[in-house]
Order: C-alpha cells, then sequence, then structure tokens
C-alpha cells in the first residue's frame, strides 16, 4: 500500500498504526536477512504506534504521515537509537539528540522504524562499504542497491517500507533509487535541514526522500522541508504543498536534453531509454531539445576535490576522544591516529588522503581553489541553461546495478557519479524516476533537474513519465 | 635606545591579542558563555563536535567585533569564516572556525596616551577551544598520567586583535596593552582580564641594528599579566641580542614564558608546526555588514580613551593628568566641572587624591563645583575641602551644609592674627629658633593654632603669617 493511502486509512482508524507497524516488522523479519537493509531497528515503535493511535481515537490532529513506517538512513542521528554511518568508528553510538528531519517525520506522525545501510559516511556507490556488510538488490540478490543509500532503496524495494530517507552528496539517493526501481529526489540545496546529518561534503550534502512512487516521495519531502534556525544554510522561504497537483502535465514545459550526459560513457540502453522519456515528455505537450553545457562534463573532477576536502575537515572530528571508537595511544596524537586508523575503511582512508592533499598548503590553489573557480563556472552555465528551459533531462546512472564484489577500480567508480554530480555542485534539485527496464530486466532511471527551488515542476514531469509507464 | 639592550640594538615588537567577547551565549550555538561553571556542562552537539552538529553565528558576537573594529579606526569588511585544522583534543570539532583571508576589521591603528598611533593589521572573529588540564607530573604534559578536557569554553566567541609590529620597547607595549584594554572596556566587547585569561596576549619580539630590516622573531605566550609582559619582552630581546652577538643565529618558534623563573623557553618550532589547510567553512554564509550597518555603529560609538583626553588637555590638564584622569574614569567629571567655572588645578588634585574611581558617578557636578569654589574663595581651606567632599561621597549631601554642620566657617584674619600671636607668646624659645631659619619648629605654632580652633584655621594662612611677622 503506498504511503498516502496508509497514512489516510490510519487517520480514519481503519487501521492502527500498531498493526502497520507489526506488519511492517514481520516483513523485515522475514526479508532483512537476505537483504541487509536495516542497521538497527527502533526498539520504541510500539510505544510510538500507539501514542499515533491514542491521538487518533481522541480525535486529534496526526499529521500527513500518520502510522507511515519510515526507514532511515544510518548517517542521519536520530536520540536513543544507533547511528552509525556504518563505520566502525562509529558502532554502537547513540546520539543524545535528533536531527531536525527526524523531528519533522514524528511531529508528521511518522513512525522511524529503523536505520539503513549505506556506503561508510556516504562514500561509496554499492552500500558495500560498510560494517554491516552489502546490502543486496531485492530486484537481483546478485547485484548491489547502489549506494550510499543503498540500505534505504532496498527497504523500500523489497516493501518493507514504504517510505525511507537518503542523503545524496554526489548522487547517494537517485542512484540506488535508479538501481532498485524508485523514485528518488535530492531537494533543492537549502530545501531541507542538515542538521543532524552526518556530514560528508557541507556545501554539497542535501537529505531527501526515497518511494516507490512519486506522490510519496513528494509527500515525504513536504513533511521534511523547511527552514530551520539551527542549520544557518537552510532557505527561508514558505514550504509549496509538492504533493498537489502533481497530475497538472508538461504542456508547454521547455525541457532541455543535456547532451554531455548523453555519450559514450553512459550504457547504450539507458541513453535509449532516455531518449524515449524525451519522446514522452513531448507527446505530454512539452518543448524537448538537446542543451549543451559544455562544463558539466568537468563534474566529477571538481565533485572529488570539493568533497574530498570538505569530507577530509568533516571527518576531523572523529578523533575517538568524545565518542566512538577509541585505541589507546602514548600521547593523545597516537591516540587520534591510531583511533582513526582502526575506526575507518579503505575508501574512507583514500577520500580522506585525497582531501588533506587538495587543501594542504602549496596545493590548495591547484586542486580546492581551482574545483571551485570550476564550480562558479558550471553554476553560471546551468543558471544560463535556466534561461531557456524550465528543466534538463538526463540519465540517472551510467550503468544498471552491477554486481556484487565486483572489482572495479575507483577512478571507474567515480566517472559513474558524471550523471547526478552537476545537481550537487549547482544546488539544483533533481529527480530519478524508472522509466524501463533493460534486457536483463533491470531498472532504468531518468533524472530531471529542476531550477533552484522549482521542485514541484519537476516531481510534475517525473509523474508524467510514471504515468505513462503505468 | 633602550637601556636594556646594549650598544644600539632596537628591539620590534608586535602584539597579538585575544579577546573574549562578552556575548550570553557561545559563536556557533546558544550554549552560555560562562566562567567558572561545572566542566562540561555549556555544551550542545555543535560546541562539543557531535556527528551531525552545526554552527549558526552569533549576531551580538559579529556585533562586538565590528564595534571594536570601528573602535580601533579599522575598514570593516564583507568576511568569510575559514577552517583551520589541526587535531587537538581540546578542540572538539579538529577545526578551529576563525576567519583567514577576508577578516571582518582591517588597517586600523590605536593612539597611546601620549598621542603616538601604533598600526592594527586586522581583527577578526574566531571561536576559543576547550580548556585541557594535565593531572600528575606536576601539570606538564609529558609528565602528566592522564589529561582533563573541559569544553565549556570551545565555542565561545574571540577577537584576535594583530598589531603591527610598530612598538619598540617592552615599555611601549604595556602601554599598548593598557591602551587596547581601555579600548575593549569602552566599547563593552569584554572584561579583557589578562588574569582571568578573558584578554590573552601573545608577544612577537625580534631585535635588530638601526636602519636594518626586521630580525627573525620569535612568539611569546603565556602572558597573563602587564609585569610577564613587560618582563618577557625584555628578557627575550635581551636574549636574542646574546645569541646574536656571540655569533648564533636565532629561528622563528613560539617560547613559553616561565614566570617564575623569569625566562622564556622554547616550545615549538613553526617550521614543523601543523599546515592548517584552511578554506572556506561551507557551513557559514559570508558575513555582508552594509554601509547603514556600520553607519549606525559609529553612531552608537561611546567616546573612546583617546578623545576623552583630548577633552580633558583642552580643559587644561597636561598629557599625563589627562591619562590619569581617563584610566581613572573621572574625566567626565572633570571636564564638565571646569566647563561651569571650577579651577581645573583643584579639580584634578581632588580627582586625583581624594575622589576614589567609583565615587565619581555619584558626585553631582553642581556640588562638586560648588565645593571647589567654596575652597578657592577661601571659605574652606585645603584639609576642610577634603573633609566635606568625603562626606559628600558618603552622604551625597550639599557641601556647604556638610561645611555649616561641621562648623567650618571661614575665621576672620584679625582673629587668626591674634591666635597667631598667642602661639608665638606661648614658645619664646621656639619663635627664636623659627625667626632664626629653622622652619621645622613652625608645626610648634601650626599645632597650637589648629587646637584652639578645632581645626578649623588655614595651615597655608597660618605659615604665611608665621613668616610674615618673622620677617622671613
Amino acid at each position: 500500500m503506498d504511503a498516502t493511502k496508509l497514512a489516510a486509512s490510519v487517520r480514519s482508524g481503519e487501521k492502527s498504526a500498531a498493526e502497520v507497524a507489526e506488519e511492517a516488522l514481520a516483513r523485515i523479519e522475514a526479508q532483512d536477512s537476505t537483504i541487509n537493509a536495516f542497521t538497527a531497528l527502533n526498539g520504541e515503535l510500539a510505544e510510538q504506534a500507539q501514542a499515533i493511535d491514542a491521538a487518533v481515537a481522541a480525535g486529534e490532529s496526526v499529521g500527513p504521515l500518520a502510522g507511515v513506517p519510515v526507514a532511515v538512513k544510518d548517517n542521519i542521528v536520530t536520540k536513543g537509537l544507533t547511528t552509525t554511518a556504518a563505520s566502525r568508528m562509529l558502532e554502537g553510538w547513540i546520539p543524545p539528540y535528533d536531527a531536525t528531519v527526524i523531528t519533522a517525520l514524528v511531529n508528521a506522525g511518522a513512525l522511524v522504524i529503523g536505520k539503513t545501510n549505506l556506503d561508510e559516511y556516504g562514500m561509496g556507490s554499492s552500500t558495500e562499504n560498510s560494517i554491516f556488510g552489502p546490502t543486496k538488490n531485492p530486484l537481483d540478490p546478485t547485484k548491489v542497491a547502489g549506494g550510499s543509500s543503498g540500505g534505504s532503496a532496498a527497504a523500500v524495494a523489497s516493501g518493507m517500507v514504504p517510505l525511507a530517507l537518503g542523503s545524496d552528496t554526489g548522487g547517494s539517493t537517485r542512484q540506488p533509487a535508479a538501481f532498485c526501481g524508485l523514485v528518488g529526489v535530492k531537494p533543492t540545496y537549502g530545501r531541507v535541514s542538515r542538521y543532524g546529518l552526518v556530514a560528508l561534503a557541507s556545501s554539497l550534502d542535501q537529505i531527501g526522500p526515497m518511494a516507490a512512487t512519486v506522490a510519496d516521495a513528494a509527500l515525504l519531502l513536504e513533511a521534511i522541508s523547511g527552514h530551520d534556525p539551527l542549520d544557518t544554510t537552510s532557505y527561508n522561504t514558505p514550504v509549496p504543498a509538492f504533493s498537489d497537483n502533481l497530475d497538472e502535465g508538461v504542456d508547454g514545459l521547455r525541457i532541455g536534453l543535456v547532451s554531455e550526459l548523453m555519450g559514450q560513457e553512459i550504457d547504450s540502453e539507458i541513453v535509449e531509454r532516455t531518449q524515449a522519456a524525451a519522446q514522452a515528455l513531448r507527446e505530454a505537450g512539452a518543448q524537448v531539445e538537446e542543451v549543451s553545457i559544455p562544463s558539466w562534463s568537468l563534474g566529477v573532477s571538481v565533485y572529488q576535490f570539493l568533497m574530498s576536502g570538505e569530507a577530509s575537515s568533516n571527518l576531523a572530528r572523529l578523533d575517538g576522544v568524545r565518542y566512538g571508537l577509541q585505541v589507546s595511544g602514548a600521547t593523545s596524537a597516537e591516540m587520534m591516529a591510531a583511533s582513526r586508523s582502526a575506526g575507518f575503511g579503505n575508501e574512507v582512508k583514500r577520500r580522506l588522503l585525497l582531501g588533506t592533499y587538495v587543501l594542504s598548503a602549496g596545493h590548495y590553489e591547484d586542486y580546492y581553489e581551482k574545483a571551485q573557480r570550476a564550480r562558479t563556472l558550471i553554476i553560471n552555465e546551468t543558471v544560463d541553461a535556466f534561461g531557456h528551459f524550465d528543466l534538463l533531462l538526463s540519465p540517472t546512472t551510467t550503468s544498471v546495478a552491477f554486481r556484487l564484489g565486483e572489482d572495479r577500480d575507483p577512478k571507474e567508480r567515480y566517472i559513474s557519479d558524471m550523471c547526478s554530480v552537476p545537481a550537487n555542485l549547482t544546488g539544483a534539485p533533481a529527480v530519478t524516476v524508472p522509466f524501463g527496464r533493460n534486457r536483463e530486466g533491470l531498472p532504468i532511471g531518468v533524472q530531471l533537474i529542476g531550477n533552484s527551488y522549482q521542485e514541484h515542476t519537476m516531481l510534475v514531469a517525473a509523474r508524467t513519465l510514471e504515468a505513462t509507464n503505468e | 635606545m633602550s637601556d636594556i639592550l646594549p650598544g644600539d640594538w632596537e628591539m620590534v615588537i608586535g602584539l597579538e591579542a585575544h579577546v573574549e567577547l562578552a556575548t550570553k551565549t557561545k559563536l556557533f550555538c546558544g550554549c552560555p558563555n560562562s566562567f567558572g561553571d561545572e566542566p562540561n556542562t555549556n555544551v550542545c552537539p555543535g560546541c562539543l563536535g557531535l556527528p551531525g552538529g552545526l554552527p549558526v553565528v552569533n549576531e551580538a558576537a559579529v556585533q562586538h567585533a565590528m564595534r571594536l573594529g570601528r573602535a580601533l579606526h579599522c575598514q570593516v569588511n564583507p568576511s568569510v569564516f575559514a577552517r583551520k585544522n589541526y587535531f587537538y583534543p581540546d578542540m572538539s570539532s579538529n577545526y578551529q572556525t576563525s576567519q583567514f583571508d577576508k577578516p571582518t576589521n582591517t588597517e586600523g591603528w590605536l593612539e597611546l596616551a601620549d598621542g603616538r598611533h601604533v598600526g592594527i593589521e586586522r581583527a577578526h572573529i574566531e571561536e576559543d577551544t576547550g580548556k585541557t588540564t594535565h593531572v600528575g607530573g606536576g601539570g606538564r604534559i609529558h609528565e602528566a598520567e592522564y589529561s582533563l578536557v573541559d569544553y565549556n569554553r570551545c565555542g565561545v566567541p574571540l577577537v584576535e586583535i594583530v598589531g603591527k609590529p610598530d612598538l619598540r620597547s617592552a615599555e611601549e607595549a604595556r602601554q599598548y596593552v593598557v591602551e587596547l584594554r581601555s579600548i575593549i572596556l569602552a566599547v563593552g566587547a569584554s572584561d579583557a582580564k589578562m588574569e582571568e585569561g578573558s584578554m590573552r596576549v601573545d608577544a612577537n619580539v625580534s631585535v635588530r641594528k638601526p636602519g636594518e630590516g626586521f630580525g627573525v622573531r620569535c612568539e611569546i605566550k603565556n602572558l597573563n599579566s602587564l609585569r610577564s609582559l613587560v618582563r618577557a619582552i625584555n628578557y627575550e630581546a635581551r636574549r636574542q641580542v646574546d645569541v646574536l652577538e656571540s655569533g648564533g643565529s636565532l629561528f622563528q618558534e613560539t617560547r613559553h614564558w616561565d614566570e617564575e623563573e623569569g625566562r622564556t623557553n622554547s616550545m615549538r618550532s613553526k617550521e614543523s608546526a601543523a599546515d592548517y589547510r584552511y578554506f572556506p567553512d561551507p557551513d557559514l554564509l559570508p558575513l555582508a555588514p552594509d554601509d547603514d550597518e556600520i553607519a549606525a555603529i559609529d553612531e552608537a560609538m561611546p567616546a573612546l580613551p583617546a578623545e576623552r583626553r583630548e577633552a580633558v588637555r583642552n580643559a587644561g590638564a597636561s598629557s599625563e593628568v589627562a591619562a590619569l584622569m581617563t584610566e581613572k574614569g573621572v574625566d567626565t567629571l572633570a571636564v564638565a566641572a571646569i566647563d561651569q567655572g571650577a579651577q581645573p588645578e583643584r579639580v584634578f588634585t581632588h580627582l586625583e587624591h581624594n575622589v576614589p574611581a567609583e565615587a565619581a558617578e555619584k558626585l553631582s557636578v553642581a556640588d562638586f563645583v560648588e565645593l571647589i569654589n567654596l575652597e578657592t574663595s577661601g571659605q574652606l581651606t585645603a584639609t576642610q575641602a577634603k573633609a566635606v567632599l568625603a562626606e559628600m561621597i558618603a552622604s551625597g549631601n550639599n557641601p556647604a551644609a556638610i561645611a555649616k554642620a561641621r562648623g567650618f566657617e571661614a575665621m576672620e584674619s584679625d582673629e587668626l592674627e591674634a591666635l597667631v600671636d598667642e602661639a608665638i607668646a606661648s614658645d619664646e624659645a621656639a619663635w627664636e629658633k623659627f625667626k632664626g631659619g629653622d622652619a621645622k619648629v613652625a608645626g610648634v605654632f601650626v599645632g597650637y593654632l589648629m587646637k584652639a580652633t578645632k581645626g578649623q584655621a588655614d595651615g597655608k594662612a597660618v605659615n604665611a603669617l608665621l613668616r610674615q611677622k618673622a620677617g622671613l
């Protein structure tokens, strides 16, 4: 059952939140030993569900997500419930506070059912870099669920829960959503508070919804959006009703198909499906034209330098002094070094070394600063493109879900982010929507990128494509 | 120029001052900015560096910093917070949020009491670190059994004021700190107590021969009082000269002042110091003060020490007296009293010696002027005026009323003369001595007069009469 209907039935008293919670837990019990989507379950779920039922019985308002189980990526802090970022360093860490999005979920009546697996600190695209082991793709358990929000994607794609939160620094909600046949949103930078998100790269990170349908994703986005005084970079503007009028259609919309993301690097079947999406949008009344945004081809390189530089500073706090893994040493410096050596996985170490290098004296100008200038160029060219188009269209990923344990060169993995990083670098909102499958039957996602704070237009177009599928 | 150094060696000093801002809350979170609380009670996910914590800039801290910048004649610029990355257990996030290439305030100066200007390079905003206590091994880090960290101070707002190397003696450095502190107090940015650490001063010291460029500098830390500052600078300059004169060479380093031993010791070499990997903090937006905001700060600026000293000088004081009046905080009363016709000399004398700093506010200008006038017109003697002033401060009563109640009334001169004659007659031997030039015996007669008049006689007038009668 989709989240919208589920919440309606809880609100009407047709179904109790307690029942919904029990059913979800039963599905997790049955499936998760195979899929491995969850890292922890909420021990207070039953009480929280009962509280919602009591409120319904008392005729109180219980919110748009009343009784809907939501899985939360394990890099979003939850008071009293472990938050590990899938890292040895934070194994067993129980935060003393809730992220703003968690408070928002609770206020909307949602049930935070548990935490989901990810690549350590969001560093990866397969949910294999995790102390909990890899998450499997529910559509084909020999394949990865994608990453870094692979646990959230698998939890929804398997039907264990209707909704999940992921986080997206370079494509981490969109790529796993595409791999698992889901809708995944990267909201405009500043739309959703980052307070309580274990930071990977502060200027790129956004928390976003993952769901089976555009309408459900819109409903969850609505619940978590809004200005937060605890996050200076959150945007102070009213939140439109994203889930209203999703069927208003794309008639008259100008949509640019980004030629830089339709080249050799992309799997040909994905290119075909993206062309088909362009055609479907044309048929629905949109004007779709090719557009070239040359600087987008720099995206992955720029992203690597900025992401790793920011990450090297953001993850510095994980030193074993105040919380998390502590390995003793003769001096405080040795203790911190030993704790970090033991607490971080190889991919994390690789990125921290790169990040430390790009910020270091003598290299800052060549790498970090140059990348920032290139980012400005990318932003300017994107702003120009939105002078001519309401939306941009592209593939979401370079490939479909790949095999678990596949030995791929890290450099190749970095290149696979080429379709998703432009939205993070520019701050623009983006959504992936399933649009067919490849010959093997694996889902293919196409991406719509909106102008800043124009999520609704983007969701309407995604809904148009979704309806074409139906 | 300094007799501390041999030959023609000259010292060059630049000071860096860290000042804790007097805000209610910390720089990037809502935790109380308060000193002396139970350790680790004023903390939150932000200042404790928990995963997911984010900074939100404290507007009051920015206002304090800009006000201080304007008081130091700085240009207030659009500024950017930057992260200074280095690992240390008392810094919860392992980066200090500071300002690097775009500080809030640049290019200012302050005026010393003698009118000379000292350049200010910049005054930027940054957060303080926590406090580490090393337990065991006499509190020294290398011998400690373990260390305790208190994060209450972590995130407390600071302004770092970087002075230019314009100072040439320890005494000038002392004057600079005194002046800087009074400016900070005037704008209310901090209580600026060196002993409590709310103002911390580091000194960059080098030596050179006249006409040479700057020498290799050493930075001295742990200067917890003006006395330490002066001693440490003199020690360090002399040490550097000794090294150079004995054919050695200096290298840039940080040195720690040992107050007990009276010497500086090497802490760490700056060459091997961390590469701080500064970059703009992506969690914070740039600060962009507009012209209106800066104009409003200037308009609300209280009178600063230099202006106040000038006002006292204009009222007739020497530079020294003007500095003294201002430092004591009695300058406004002095200027107001003189404006209303009180004699400057008497005003300065009373305010210097007979009015405690905290009493100046309680004195009404009109009463103070009246007192001075009673004295200068001869209705009160200096001694009486002092007594009346003390009672004015204690009771707030009017000087004429106090004088009357105490029976302090001016004595007619023939009455005084008659008493002087009586006094002379009372001790002929002493009188002979006095006439012979032994001024010390005057006390015999003055004592007689004071006893006879219950202290009302004017000592000066008595002395004058005695000298006149003795033909001196």
